[in-house]
């Protein structure tokens, strides 16, 4: 009986999880000044695709699955994006508040 | 004892493996929801203290990082295969299989101790014992108050899993689970992937930031 051997598109993904994973570690080092974050979360996000397609099977599940696992990613940037107006803009609101009760104490 | 395939509250066997994988899938966005509020608690953090934040990220320990990284991306790919041998029968291989998850999933918790107990050695636990010699260490705490919460309510889900692999080898091994039946399988390995997807970002998040600075 020859040795079992693994599908060869888990393998495939296996090994390039393995290469993403070296790959974000080296350039985490580099100076790339504002680059290194954005690139660590594309790597970050390039691997997790892989899980979810490979992996978990996402490319043959049906449309109603697909639909379930991006609902929850959808809400995700909900959640962040419309949090990241409020603590994006608050050190402006504090300073216009500052501002204005300064404003106010100024007065006559 | 053997379960009915399919159970009696089902039209036929497709139906029930649909039910299966679609609990499963509502369940993960729930729970990506869970680790979302995290996430949100990181990025605004991280807005307002950026240099403390670098600072810290540069304090954990990238070789156990890097290597809990591998361990899980690759006991993935064990569960990944048992799933696919499954179907074809293959029972021995998939109780190796699933046994080897089970140990790499126990190696990564021995791994995630041994980093504890260094940072605790090295006074970064806020709360109990913390000591930045940095102007920036507000923001330092705060992420190791983030990393720890993070890390530990992601140790909790890889002990989860670790169990439910280990009931599932078991189960396979005593012929409950077959190749026409094996949904408790793919929803087990469907959790696995995903505690894998929530590492993956939590690696990105905490050990790779501020490695190129001085």
């Amino acid at each position: 009986m020859s040795a079992p051997r693994p599908p060869r598109a888990l393998t495939g993904a296996w090994l390039a999880l393995l290469a993403l994973l070296g790959l974000t570690v080296t350039l985490a080092y580099q100076p790339l000044g504002a680059l290194n974050g954005p690139l660590a979360f594309t790597i970050a996000t390039i691997k997790a695709l892989v899980v979810g397609i490979v992996f978990m099977e996402l490319r043959q599940r049906r449309p109603l699955a697909i639909a379930a696992a991006a609902v929850g990613v959808c809400w995700l940037f909900v959640l962040l994006w419309l949090a990241s107006t409020d603590f994006t803009r608050r050190t402006i609101i504090h300073a216009d508040v500052r501002l204005a009760t300064s404003d106010i104490r100024a007065r006559p | 004892m053997r379960e009915s395939f399919p159970a009696a509250q089902f039209v036929d066997t497709r139906q029930q493996t649909e039910a299966a994988e679609f609990g499963i899938w509502i369940f993960l966005s729930t729970e990506i929801l869970f680790f979302g509020g995290l996430f949100l608690l990181y990025s605004a953090y991280r807005y307002n203290f950026p240099i403390g934040f670098s600072a810290a990220a540069r304090r954990t320990d990238i070789v156990i990082g890097t290597s809990n990284t591998a361990i899980l991306l690759t006991s993935s790919f064990a569960v990944a295969w048992a799933v696919a041998a499954v179907a074809e029968g293959q029972r021995r291989l998939v109780t190796l299989l699933l046994g080897a998850a089970v140990l790499l999933g126990v190696a990564f918790l021995g791994l995630k101790g041994l980093e504890y107990s260094k940072e605790f050695r090295e006074h970064l636990v806020p709360g109990i014992d913390f000591a930045f010699p940095d102007p920036h260490a507000a923001g330092s705490e705060l992420f190791f108050i983030f990393y720890f919460i993070a890390t530990s309510l992601h140790a909790v889900h890889v002990i989860i899993g670790i169990i439910a692999l280990a009931i599932m080898a078991w189960r396979v091994e005593r012929g409950d689970l077959t190749a026409r039946y094996h949904n408790p399988l793919m929803v087990t390995g469907l959790y696995w992937h995903f505690v894998d997807v929530i590492w993956i970002f939590l690696f990105a998040l905490i050990y790779l930031p501020g490695r190129s600075g001085p």
